[in-house]
């Protein structure tokens, strides 16, 4: 008898943590749904929305402009010996605008914004939950939904492919930078090759992958914050929580984003 | 009384939508999936379109309600009213569920069985949508005032004002006016981290009552503080309900609460507290005691029930064991 106990006590642990993973995945569901919904119907909290891409975008201006250079920079290091060996040198740049523009931009962007952004959003609205705030945003009639969560998803939506964009061009500086350097590239050979590799679905892509990433960083950031329970430590869970949930979905998305995407514009 | 829908009217009825309703099909399945019970967001309504105090009718009415978690139920059965002008004071010990009835009250929180009416409101049966704009005519205290941490003591008791789109000057001198009341004036450009417990306790009022609610929950706005700051806090109370009327159920653990609030009242032309004549009525010649101004009554929670309804008097000549431990506490 006690065998069959403990068989049901297991099926009845894994059952609950499935459905605890079904509620919570209906949760964000809505939760997100509302956040976009609220963007079409008053009131609007614009302020709000331009304060966080104050925050977001100009905040992480400089961690952007730093990593997008070195990610450039090192590309071209890794890619040039095998160049070399061709006697290719010349297609340095067709390399690193492709990698950058497609690919590592947005990605490493996103990532960054996601270890920097998310994180705050949840530490943030996580911090409000637990002192009672968002309950006191509710008691004084304002919906935390439309007021907290939707401002930070119009601002990262907006605000990466700003960012992304910035990091693609310093990441092509620092490309062009070490090419020069060290297999004596010109400025008008990099430049040029660079340019021309680039076709339209490589720019369609570089600019809708920040806007759904921006999306996930924002709604997932802004969940964990809103359901966060057990105090300051909840607090510290939800905040390590948002920041591997949202790069994981950002991984994982990219992938299939990546497919679509080239699918949708190949010849 | 009906609460009036809230929410844009359907495609049909839009200002020119019946002729070119084909042409737009994109803007109808927007507006369908907008009127969608879970996904419509809220809007402010108009103060007039919401009832607050039916005549008649108790301004809150408990019936069999319950509410439990996974540790089993907290609270079992509870009925009682509070009418127009009464203060109802909560005690309990830690953990029998005060905050829990007022955070039912206010629709912050759902019961799992039993009917609570508040101004004419079936709160339990209200949408979130609509809940918000209901709360917007009750004012909440939380127990440790819950400021908006990353806003000024006049940004915090100006928040309402704000959402409701009030004019800047207004907005202006109202704060200064709620400041003035809870004599918090001089810290209008303070944050709350800069603040004592009992200023934050006097600001969080402040930002409760800045609206004028007919109705205020205060959640132990006296937990922690010394007594002379407590006493504070009990006056600020007592000028809101004696010079504005304000109905209210207070949670506390404090005994010396509930008489504070039953044996005194504030006299607006003295500007200070002053002792209620011994059978509760208003004394002679004291014209500024608010017409609304009602009794208090006790009502105290043990094991999820209600174990003690009554004034203070009546709590005062009982017998209970138990009761008795209270009235000791305040000795």
């Amino acid at each position: 008898m006690p065998e069959t106990s403990e068989t049901l006590s297991l099926s009845s642990v894994v059952g609950d943590a499935i459905r605890r993973q079904i509620f919570a995945v209906q949760d964000f569901s809505l939760l997100s749904m509302r956040s976009v919904v609220n963007v079409f119907t008053p009131p609007y909290y614009w302020t709000d929305a331009l304060e966080q891409m104050d925050l977001i975008g100009v905040g992480s201006l400089p961690i952007v402009i730093i990593i997008g250079f070195f990610i450039g920079a090192v590309l071209v290091l890794q890619t040039s010996a095998q160049f070399e060996r061709f006697g290719e040198t010349a297609l340095t740049g067709d390399a690193v605008a492709l990698a950058l523009v497609r690919e590592l931009g947005p990605t490493i962007t996103a990532i960054v914004i996601a270890g920097r952004n998310a994180s705050g959003m949840a530490s943030e609205l996580g911090s409000m939950v637990v002192t009672e705030q968002v309950d006191a945003m509710r008691a004084l009639g304002t919906d935390p939904i439309r007021k907290l969560m939707t401002p930070r998803v119009i601002a990262t939506v907006l605000v990466l492919p700003l960012l992304v964009a910035v990091a693609d061009f310093v990441g092509l500086v620092g490309g062009f930078l070490v090419a020069y350097f060290t297999l004596q590239l010109g400025a008008v050979q990099f430049w040029t090759r660079a340019i021309n590799a680039l076709d339209f679905g490589d720019l369609v892509q570089g600019f809708v992958k920040p806007i759904v990433f921006g999306f996930i960083i924002a709604t997932v950031g802004c969940y964990q914050g809103l359901r966060v329970r057990g105090g300051t430590q909840g607090v510290g869970r939800s905040t390590t929580q948002a920041v591997v949930i949202s790069s994981v979905l950002v991984i994982v998305i990219d992938a299939f984003l990546s497919r679509l995407l080239l699918w949708s514009f190949s010849r | 009384m009906v609460v009036q829908p809230i929410g844009i009217d359907p495609p049909g009825d839009l200002p020119g939508t019946q002729e070119s309703a084909q042409k737009r099909p994109l803007r109808i399945a927007l507006i369908s999936i907008y009127n969608h019970r879970m996904l419509r967001p809220s809007r402010p309504a108009p103060i007039s379109e919401m009832s607050t105090i039916v005549p008649g009718e108790p301004l809150i009415a408990f019936k069999d309600v319950h509410i439990g978690f996974d540790e089993g139920e907290v609270l079992r059965g509870i009925s009682f009213e509070v009418w127009p002008g009464e203060t109802k004071v909560l005690l309990g010990e830690s953990g029998s569920g005060k905050t829990l009835l007022m955070k039912m009250a206010a629709g912050l929180m759902r019961a799992d069985a039993g009917r609570i009416r508040v101004m004419g409101h079936n709160v339990e049966e209200m949408p979130e949508h609509e809940l918000l704009d209901f709360r917007r005519h009750l004012g909440f205290v939380f127990q440790e005032g819950a400021l908006f941490d990353s806003m000024t003591v006049a940004e915090n008791v100006a928040f309402r004002l704000r959402e409701e789109n009030v004019p800047d000057a207004e907005v202006h001198s109202r704060v200064l006016e709620t400041l003035h009341f809870v004599e918090m004036e001089s810290a209008l450009d303070k944050y709350p981290a800069e603040l004592s417990g009992g200023m934050r306790r006097r600001v969080s009022i402040a930002r409760a009552l800045v609206d004028r609610p007919p109705l205020v929950f205060y959640d132990s706005p006296t937990a922690g503080l010394d007594p002379v700051t407590s006493q504070t806090i009990i006056t600020l109370i007592l000028r809101g309900r004696d010079l504005q009327g304000v109905t209210s159920m207070l949670a506390t653990h404090r005994v010396q609460d509930a008489f504070g609030l039953a044996r005194f009242r504030f006299d607006q032309a003295a500007d200070r507290v002053v002792r209620e004549s011994n059978n509760g009525e208003q004394p002679a010649g004291q014209q500024n005691h608010h017409e609304d101004s009602g009794p208090t009554n006790i009502l105290v929670l043990r094991d999820g029930t209600i174990y003690f309804e009554g004034a203070a008097e009546e709590m005062l000549q009982t017998s209970d064991d138990y009761l008795k431990t209270f009235l000791a506490s305040a000795e």
